[in-house]
């Protein structure tokens, strides 16, 4: 498998860090409720098909990357970086549990 | 029709004409009282105990595919029962002893061997941990003994012992681990439910769960509607796509686990050796392949494959640890679908929908739960309470921060 950094182009997978689904780089604000932070810390969607997970390319130029993959066949398609994507959100977005919290995520370092 | 070894022999004698099918099967009926979603290990085994421990049998299992045809049918077979956290110890120190008996309650053959599975350790600060994981093992009441160099030499003499990155320091022995013919555990726990009157219906897909009031009325499925007063979710890595049936998210991930088999050879390796610094473990199936495995892809994932950097990861592992194995061919891989949880323990509890259960976060280690997983399960169905072994595998542990996190790495979905 390989995954396109957008900074350094197709890169063996190897170089990157997988921390799950892009959720995680949507952290809620500080005055969020618990429920709003297990969340974001824990439940997921879990998509079979498209998702957008979050990797960290370790060992090249130490990018936070948004990739759009398929869990079914594994074919990677867009990739983004987490700063250029603003307030975009991750695979959970429009699922009730996630809609409690607080419009207030951080892009950026997770 | 049961099976003995004068059975065998008269069979054999008369042209083995006297076997019949080992389990109905029945189209599914209007109504049951209770409904399993999944006929894997774990679902038959949770009809199988709803039948004998709580007289209930006007159940059906309702399998999308073949009964045993998901990750019970294909994983590496170990059983055992080495846990530290007070929580998971009792519970598989509870289905190693349902192991023990399994054979003789199911009247079917599981082939399951207690050949002994030994952890290496390979620093002092590893073997104080294994010292004290092996302590609270017997401190459960199961079997653990520490082995030095030497000790690990003479059960193992074809290990590198002198490796240059991980030199091997002992062992932690468990001679009541081992593994067992996966495919017959999920057989004999459908044969035993099946001859109960549970109802064992393949090729039926949930496609929806009936919730009225906040209580759950019944499924739907490609064979039609079905009514049910209870409904338990045992689905293992398609547990996400099923609750979100019911409106529900998990604490839950799905990644791919890969192992392999080599081509039969002469017995070689007598136990089950676990090489945790390089993610390597490995047994001898009886038909004499190598069986082997390593670390998640580390991915989410339900493409049942795996990709190539793992693999040569593994083969790496196994090479450093036992050059003799160089020379074996591999036959097959394969790539299992993990309910990874945040923090690597399951789930068996009630869901926030009356009447509807889930036993799912299985990990990488749902073989050698299969029994106590169906009897804890079985007994949440039947009376409504967690069993007293399975009472810390709720399913909102996570927010409430009653964490299960066996290996001590956090509980964060890319950990474990």
């Amino acid at each position: 498998m390989r995954l396109t950094c957008p900074l350094c182009g197709s890169r063996d997978r190897r170089e990157f860090t997988y921390y799950g689904d892009a959720v995680y780089a949507s952290r809620p604000g500080p005055d969020a409720p618990p429920e709003a932070w297990d969340a974001y810390l824990h439940l997921r969607d879990n998509p079979a098909g498209e998702t957008r997970d979050l990797w960290y390319h370790e060992m090249g130029c130490s990018a936070w990357i948004e990739v759009t993959r398929d869990t079914v066949t594994h074919a990677v398609g867009a990739t983004r970086l987490i700063a250029e994507r603003g307030g975009g959100r991750a695979s959970g977005a429009g699922s009730p549990a996630k809609k409690k919290a607080p419009s207030k995520p951080r892009g950026g370092r997770a | 029709m049961r099976y003995s070894g004068f059975r065998v022999l008269t069979e054999g004698l008369s042209g083995n004409k006297g076997w019949r099918p080992v389990w109905r099967d029945p189209a599914p009926k209007p109504d049951y009282d209770i409904v399993i979603i999944g006929g894997g290990g774990h679902g038959l085994s949770t009809a199988y105990y709803l039948a004998k421990n709580h007289g209930l049998t006007n159940i059906a299992v309702l399998e999308k595919g073949y009964l045993g045809g998901g990750n019970v049918g294909r994983n590496t077979t170990i059983v055992r029962a080495n846990y530290f956290l007070p929580g998971n110890q009792e519970f598989y120190s509870h289905s190693l002893k349902l192991w023990e008996g399994l054979e003789s309650e199911l009247n079917y053959n599981v082939m399951h061997s207690q050949r002994g599975l030994i952890n290496l350790f390979h620093s002092d600060g590893q073997r104080d941990a294994f010292a004290r994981r092996g302590n609270a093992m017997v401190g459960q009441g199961d079997d653990a003994e520490l082995l030095d160099r030497e000790g690990v030499r003479r059960h193992l003499p074809y290990l590198d012992f002198e490796q240059t990155r991980f030199p091997i320091y002992g062992g932690l022995l468990h001679r009541r681990g081992g593994s067992a013919r996966h495919d017959a555990v999920a057989w004999g726990y459908a044969r035993g439910a099946d001859g109960r009157g549970v109802d064992l219906i393949q090729n039926c897909e949930v496609t929806g769960i009936d919730i009225t009031g906040g209580r759950v009325t019944g499924v739907q499925t490609t064979r039609g509607a079905i009514r049910a007063k209870k409904v338990g979710i045992i689905v293992a890595g398609r547990s996400g796509q099923v609750a979100a049936m019911a409106g529900m998210r998990l604490p839950v991930e799905s990644h791919i686990l890969q192992a392999f088999v080599t081509e039969g050879l002469k017995p070689v390796i007598d136990h089950v050796v676990s090489f945790g610094m390089g993610h390597f473990y490995i047994s001898q199936s009886d038909k004499g392949g190598l069986v082997f495995g390593g670390d998640l892809d580390f991915y989410a994932s339900y493409a049942a494959r795996g990709n190539l950097p793992m693999v040569e990861h593994v083969m790496e592992a196994g090479m450093t640890l036992m050059p003799m194995i160089g020379k074996a061919k591999v036959l097959r891989s394969w790539g299992g679908i993990m309910d990874m949880t945040p923090d690597g323990s399951p789930v068996i509890d009630k869901t926030p929908v009356e009447g509807l259960y889930i036993d799912c976060g299985w990990n990488y280690g749902g073989f050698k739960a299969v029994p106590a997983s169906g009897w804890c399960m079985a007994h949440l169905m039947a009376t409504g309470e967690s069993h007293a072994y399975a009472g810390r595998f709720r399913l909102d542990r996570f927010a409430t921060g009653h964490l299960l996190d066996e290996e001590g790495t956090g509980s964060q979905h890319n950990l474990h």
